[in-house]
Formats: C-alpha cells, structure tokens, sequence
C-alpha cells in the first residue's frame, strides 16, 4: 500500500498524527499563547531573570552590554573570566551567538577555532546592539554569560558545540522531547535548519533513538562517527521537572524548552521558544498530534510538576507504542 | 467556534460580493468581459457669428434628444460668458444660450459624446400623431400631386406602403409630366423633402421632418441630412425621402425633430453653424457605466468611475493588490514558499507592470546582484546596522540611476523604466539576501531570492491580467469575495505542500 501513501501525502500524514506550520499556529500558537507573554520569552534576559527568581539553573549572566559606550571598556569586562558567550537578547535560531575563550595576547579563540582581537569582539557586540539579530531589527542588548562545558557523554555525537535538548511543553506537560547534536555543517549550532541532527528521546526514561538529518534518518554522527541511537541522557527526569516548571514561568501553553546538560552543575535552561519549530516530528519519528489532543482533551492539568511529568511519561507510553518501534 | 465565525463571515462577504456584482451585470448591465469595446462618437457643432453691438444676444440651438441605439457618454457646452438653460419638450431638446451685452465674433460650441449600445434605453416616441397638416404646395401643382397620390394610394395597402410607393415615384429617375412639375424649382435637399412631406400629408399620411447627422469619421464641415418620418398609426416611422426606403443609415442620428430651425440667432449676424464628427474606442466598461447611471441606480454612486481620472488609474492599480496579496496566502501558507518579506514579491510586481516582466527581471536581477556585491565589500567594513542599511538603499539609488542613464544612452527606453522599483523594498532585499548568505549559504540565499522572483513574477502575471483589472475595478465588491477567501486560509490548518515533502521520511514508514 506504500502507493498510497505518495498518491494521498495529506491523509497519510494526517493519520501519522503529524502537525503542519498552519495548524500548529492556528489551532496551538494562537489560542494558547497570550501575544502579552512573548516579550517573556523573547528577551532572554527577562527568562534569565524570571528563572532566576523561581529558583530554575540557568547560566550564570556574567554581565549585560547595554550601550555602545561600554564596548569601549570590553576588555576590561571581559578580564575576569576565561570562557564565556556573547548572544544577543532578543536573537533567534542560534544567530549572533559567539563561544569565546580567552588566548593568550589579548586574542581570543571562538569556538570554531578562528581567532579574533578585542576590536572583532567589538563589533559584533555593536553588531548586536544595532538589532542585526533581533526580530525587525530593533536594538538589542548583548548578554555575557557562562560558558556550559558539556556533559561528556555527548562528546562522540557531536562536533564543536554542545548539543542542546528541546523540549515541547503544553499546558505544563512535556509532550515530545529530541536531543539536537551540532554537525560541522551546522557550524557547531545545535540548529536542524542548519544541518544538525535531531534525535528522538523516549520520554519515558530519556533514552535516544532514531535520528535525522536534513530530514533523512541518520544513525551515525556525520563527523565523528558515533552512534546515535541509544544514548542515555543523563539527569533525564530533572530535565522533565525543569521543563514543566518553565511552562508555570512563563505561562505560554504551546513552549519550547531548551536545555542543556554541564558537566558540573546539571541541566540548565538555556531559553525558551513560543513558536517551537515541528522537526521534533521527524527525530521522534513520531507525529506531535495524537499527543496534543490528548493533553487538550484534557478539562485540568495536574497543578503539581511531578503529576504532570507522570501524565507526560503515560502520554508517551500509550502513544508511542513499545520503546524503539514507536508507531511509525 | 472561531471556525464557525470565520465561516459564516466569509459566506455572508461572498454573498454580499456575489450579489452585488450579479446585481450589476443583469440590471445594469455591465459587462463581465473586458474584451468588448464600444465605438464613441465625438459629435461638436461649432456656433460662429458676429454679435450686434449693444443688443442681447440669445441663441438657441436644436440639439439631440436620447438618440435611439446610443448612449451618451458625455455632454457639454462651451460658452464663457454666456447663460445656458437647455429646455426639452418632449420631441425636441434645444440649448438656449443668452448673453445681455457682447461684442465681435463669438463662437459657442455644443459637444456630445456618443457611444454605440445595442442595450441603450430609448424610450419610444409614443407621442399622438399630430393632425394632417395641409398640403403644402402651390394650389397650381394640386392636379399633378393628386394624380400621383390616386395612382400610388391604388398600389398600396396601408400608410407605410402608401408612402413608399408616393416616394418611389417621386424620385423616379424617368419622371412623368406631373412628377417632373413637381419637382420644379426645388433646390436643395431640404425642400426636396418639404415636398415629399406635402405630397404625403395631400394624401392624409402624416409625415414630419427630422434632421439627420451622419456620423463619418473625420469630418469637419459637415451638415444635417434631412429625412422624413412617417406615422404608421402607433409611431413615427423613418424612411428615406430620395429612395422611400424605411429606416435611418446606420451610423446616423436623430438631430432635430421637425421642421423648425435648428439654428436660431438673435442678435447676431453672419450665422454659420458646422458639425465635426470623430471616432474612437472606448472601453465598453465606460460606457455601460454611464448608462447604467442614467437609469439613475443608486449603486453607482459608489462607482469608482465617478473619481476624477487620475484616481481611477491609481485605483486600477491599487485593487489588483489584494489579489496579488491574496496569491501570497496561497504561496505561502497552502504550497509553503519562502520570500524574502512578505509582501516584496507585490511590490515588485506592482513595478513590474511599467517595465513589463522580461525587463522587469532583468534590472531587478542586475540591481540586486550589484547591489550584493557592494553590499558584501561593506561587510568587510564592519559597519553599524543603520548606516549599513543607509549606504545600501543610496547605493541601491545610485545603481538605478546608472542603469538609467546607461540603458538610455544605449537606446533601450525599457532601462529607463528602472526608477520605478521600489528602492526601499530592494535595499532591504539585499540586505536579507546578504545575511541569509552570510548565516545560511548561497545556496539557500540563491533559492530564496529566485523564489522571491518567481513569486513576483507570478504575482505580476496575474495583476497584468487584463480581465481581472477589469473584474476588479468594475465590480470591486468581488474584492469581498478575495477577502472571504483569506480569511478562510486565515483558518486553514491542512498542511502545506512543502511540508509533504519535508515529512517525506514519515511516510517511508
């Protein structure tokens, strides 16, 4: 019957429970996300914050370059801390993001390896205080904060940069989750658009299995040749617990949660998404709709975050069929 | 809930839209088609003579009353200073132009538009036949007359018949004794008819005068061409006064009814009055407007075509917006392309109506890859967002200019037409292209701005349509219709056609 389903695309999808951009802005962003909590999530400074306040880990906000004067005194920012990231507050899709770790004669070394002076620094910093990353260009404010050294045990999945973990919350309770591992074709970005590979997470007990890249299912790293499949992601019920707290931050229903594992201090919130893209689809190889419904269907969402990460873990069970062979 | 909202909105814009535009074919008639075009006439008789110093002049001129298988598209007199009423008593218009005190040759023009409409209202002239005038010949020719009349009236059957047989022999080629005496001393065609209608009204046929303008192209000196018009018992009938043939010449109409003058000057001398006559193509859009506002339909006071000119030029333009925006929804949230800004693809198009589409490509693909090229040697220059967009939109101007200046000197009159893209729309297509390039790849950056392309070309296709630009500009309640139309896509949740593809691996399964 495989004819079928390249004659009738539409119904095929429709039936694998898989969510198109129109029905996911009109039935999911729109109704549930208020527009008034955007800037919420738009301002990463205002998540940092907010998190902050509710007790949620985040990386550690170094400092905060609000106008160009103070690009004048980069260096003496910059002095005290070895590693650290520029990114702009309002920037989208990984753009603007800069890794740096200080070298040795006022250099630094990004993390691709090129090596730029306090001058380049600079300017991508006024860069990103022009608006250039954020949404119509309005300006932005450049954040300084922590760099997260990677849990190893992604060490073999991915290539420069670390690999993040999204996360689909609605109303509070995680739906899907996929880990995103940078490839060089990304540049070292944990971004599916540019070529990083997406990998579904049971969320059961936050085992790894299929994964794909540029839409194709992969199941070696491309660059370092690890596999994919099977990879136990370490803390995986606080990551639940963190998710579904961050819905209760923010008060957006259809969330994306990113999430990132340190080495030393755990999983950290690295931001949140009110428009969360839907390859997650494609990593799970799962559609997001069967569960959506559910959690829709539901009159009241459990208030306490551990009811929630149990519902989530029974959704996954009863949708997704036996762990590996998901209903796909 | 909302889709039941949306739903019942749109039915009810698509109702109203429909509705009215159906309205407006079937009782206004106004046509669907842009195809067809109505011939107008342009009609002027030019009024020229010597006023009498210190004496009121007053003017008065037989002018034509609804001819009958025309419309008038547009009247008007010409007279500085002088009053104007028009007075219409039922079979005759007549404009009546007075001035107290004037001096010197004064020229007054009457100036009428007419269009050829087989659906144009006339209304029939049901007005009672007058009484039989009498005879009107000398008493000498009564003999003759009678034998022409006896003769004809045993060959025919009724008045029409009567009347043919009374004109045929007449304008017999090889008169008889008392057709040849009656055709004594008369000069022109005017009298020649006179005659005719004597001869008739001897017999107890009532006939009458009217004068006809045929409408030749080009013609500058021309005259009324008299004919004659026979009661049949329930209206007047035309017929040819030289051959008895019933009917007027196509391509003529009624300019004055009956044998009064059609010029009366007082208070003036050395009188000439000339007609010209002119032709040209209109659309029949126009003409079936203004008859459709002499039925005095409310409806079209709200017609775009009451604007002033200029206006409804902009307006033929702006309407097909929507439409091109409405292409937009499609691409966008049905089939799923990518463009760089959402509606730069319609203004582009909008600018690719003037240049016309192979040019329009052309100078948008040479402005935007010079422009690119500059605008990547800025990057180097490691410049501020703004000024960075500034430097752009001035180079982007400059670039028009020169490929202005360079396709006018080459000759190539298209190039000129570059001024016209919106500048500020390209400069920030270039910037886009450039940061896609710089975070995505050329590939990607090439395939958005052809897809841009693609879209704008589709777009301008569709705004270029004549029979659209029409629709919409007659009928511009259809734009309800394209309204309801998006906001159901406003509510559309299916996927989108790219997204099949993007999916494709989930089908594998």
């Amino acid at each position: 019957m495989a004819w079928r389903n390249w004659l009738l695309p539409g119904r095929r999808l429709r039936e694998l429970g898989i969510m198109g951009m129109n029905q996911r802005n009109a039935d999911f962003i729109l109704p549930y996300n208020q527009r008034s909590r955007y800037p919420l999530v738009d301002d990463k400074r205002r998540t940092k914050d907010l998190a902050q306040a509710a007790g949620i880990a985040v990386p550690k906000l170094y400092g905060v370059i609000e106008i160009e004067h103070q690009v004048e005194e980069l260096e003496i920012l910059l002095a005290p801390y070895p590693e650290f990231v520029i990114k702009p507050a309002h920037g989208s899709g990984g753009e603007g993001i800069w890794v740096v770790s200080s070298g040795a004669g006022g250099r630094y070394r990004l993390a691709g390896g090129e090596q730029v002076g306090v001058d380049e620094l600079g300017y991508h910093i006024s860069s990103i205080l022009s608006g250039m990353y954020s949404l119509g260009g309005l300006p932005d404010c450049a954040l300084l904060e922590y760099r997260v050294r990677f849990d190893p045990i992604f060490d073999a999945v991915s290539y420069q940069g670390g690999p993040d973990i999204r996360t689909v919350v609605f109303r509070g309770v995680p739906v899907m989750a996929m880990l995103r591992l940078p490839t060089r074709e990304s540049g070292g970005k944990a971004n599916l658009h540019q070529g990083a590979i997406g990998v579904g997470i049971d969320l059961r007990d936050g085992s790894t299995f299929s994964g794909v890249r540029r839409e194709s299912p992969v199941e070696h790293h491309p660059d370092t040749g690890g596999t994919i499949a099977s990879l136990q992601i370490p803390h995986w019920d606080e990551i639940l617990a963190l998710t579904a707290r961050c819905h209760d931050l923010v008060g957006l229903g259809y969330l994306g949660v990113d999430i990132v594992i340190d080495r030393d201090l755990g999983p950290l919130m690295l931001e949140m998404n009110a428009r969360p893209g839907l390859s997650i689809q494609l990593a799970n190889n799962a559609g997001l709709l069967p569960r959506l419904n559910r959690v829709r269907s539901l009159e009241t969402v459990p208030e306490s975050v551990e009811e929630r990460i149990v519902l989530a873990k029974e959704l996954a069970a009863s949708v997704s069929g036996k762990r590996n062979s998901p209903e796909l | 809930m909302h889709n039941l909202h949306v739903r019942i909105l749109a039915t009810l814009l698509v109702v109203i839209g429909c509705g009215l535009c159906y309205y407006k074919v079937t009782r206004l008639g106004l046509p669907l088609l842009s195809t067809e075009d109505a011939e107008v006439w342009t009609v002027e008789a030019r009024i020229e003579f010597k006023a009498r110093s210190a004496t009121p002049v007053k003017v008065q001129l037989a002018i034509p009353k609804s001819p009958a298988g025309y419309t008038v598209v547009d009247e008007n007199f010409v007279s500085s200073d002088y009053g104007l009423t028009t007075e219409d008593d039922g079979i005759r218009r007549t404009a009546l132009w007075t001035v107290r005190k004037t001096k010197g040759y004064q020229v007054l023009y009457y100036r009428i538009q007419l269009a050829r409409d087989p659906m144009a209202v006339t209304t029939p002239s049901t007005l009672p036949p007058p009484a039989v005038a009498p005879p009107e010949y000398p008493e000498v020719l009564r003999p003759a007359a009678q034998a022409v009349l006896d003769e004809a009236r045993r060959k025919s059957a009724d008045v029409l018949s009567f009347s043919r047989e009374v004109l045929v022999r007449f304008n017999d080629p090889n008169p008889d004794a008392n057709v040849s005496l009656l055709r004594q001393d008369l000069q022109t065609q005017e009298d020649w008819t006179k005659r005719a209608i004597g001869l008739l009204a001897g017999g107890g046929a009532p006939a009458r005068l009217v004068n006809l303008l045929m409408l030749r192209d080009g013609v500058r000196h021309g005259e009324l061409t008299p004919w004659l018009e026979v009661y049949d018992g329930q209206s007047w009938q035309p017929m040819n006064p030289r051959t008895g043939e019933s009917g007027i010449p196509k391509d003529c109409i009624v300019w004055q009814v009956g044998d009064g003058p059609v010029l009366d000057v007082q208070g003036g001398r050395f009188v000439k009055l000339e007609y010209s006559v002119g032709r040209h193509t209109q659309e029949m859009a126009v003409v079936a407007e203004q008859r459709a506002r002499q039925m005095g339909s409310r409806i079209m006071e709200f017609s775009l075509f009451s604007l002033p000119v200029q206006t409804q030029n902009v307006y033929r333009v702006l309407l097909l917006a929507p439409v091109g925006a409405f292409l937009i929804v499609v691409l966008r949230n049905v089939v799923g392309v990518n463009t760089f800004g959402t509606f730069m693809p319609v203004l582009i198009a909008l600018a690719f109506r003037e240049t016309k589409l192979q040019w329009g490509l052309i100078l948008f693909t040479s402005v935007v890859a010079l422009g690119l090229a500059i605008r990547f040697y800025l990057e180097y220059l490691k410049l501020l967002l703004v000024p960075r967009l500034a430097s752009v939109l001035t180079i982007v101007i400059m670039l028009m200019a020169v490929i202005s200046l360079l396709t006018h000197k080459l000759g190539i009159d298209r190039g000129v037409s570059v001024a016209l893209f919106p500048m500020v729309i390209m400069a920030m297509t270039i910037e886009r292209m450039s940061l896609v390039w710089e975070e995505s790849g050329a590939w990607e950056a090439l395939q958005q701005g052809f897809g841009s392309l693609t879209v704008a070309a589709l777009a301008f296709l569709l705004m270029s349509n004549k029979q659209l630009g029409h629709l919409v500009f007659v009928f511009p309640e259809l734009l309800l219709v394209v309204l309801a139309a998006m906001l159901l896509l406003g509510r559309y949740t299916g996927y989108r056609l790219t997204e099949l593809w993007r999916f494709r691996a989930a089908l594998r399964g």
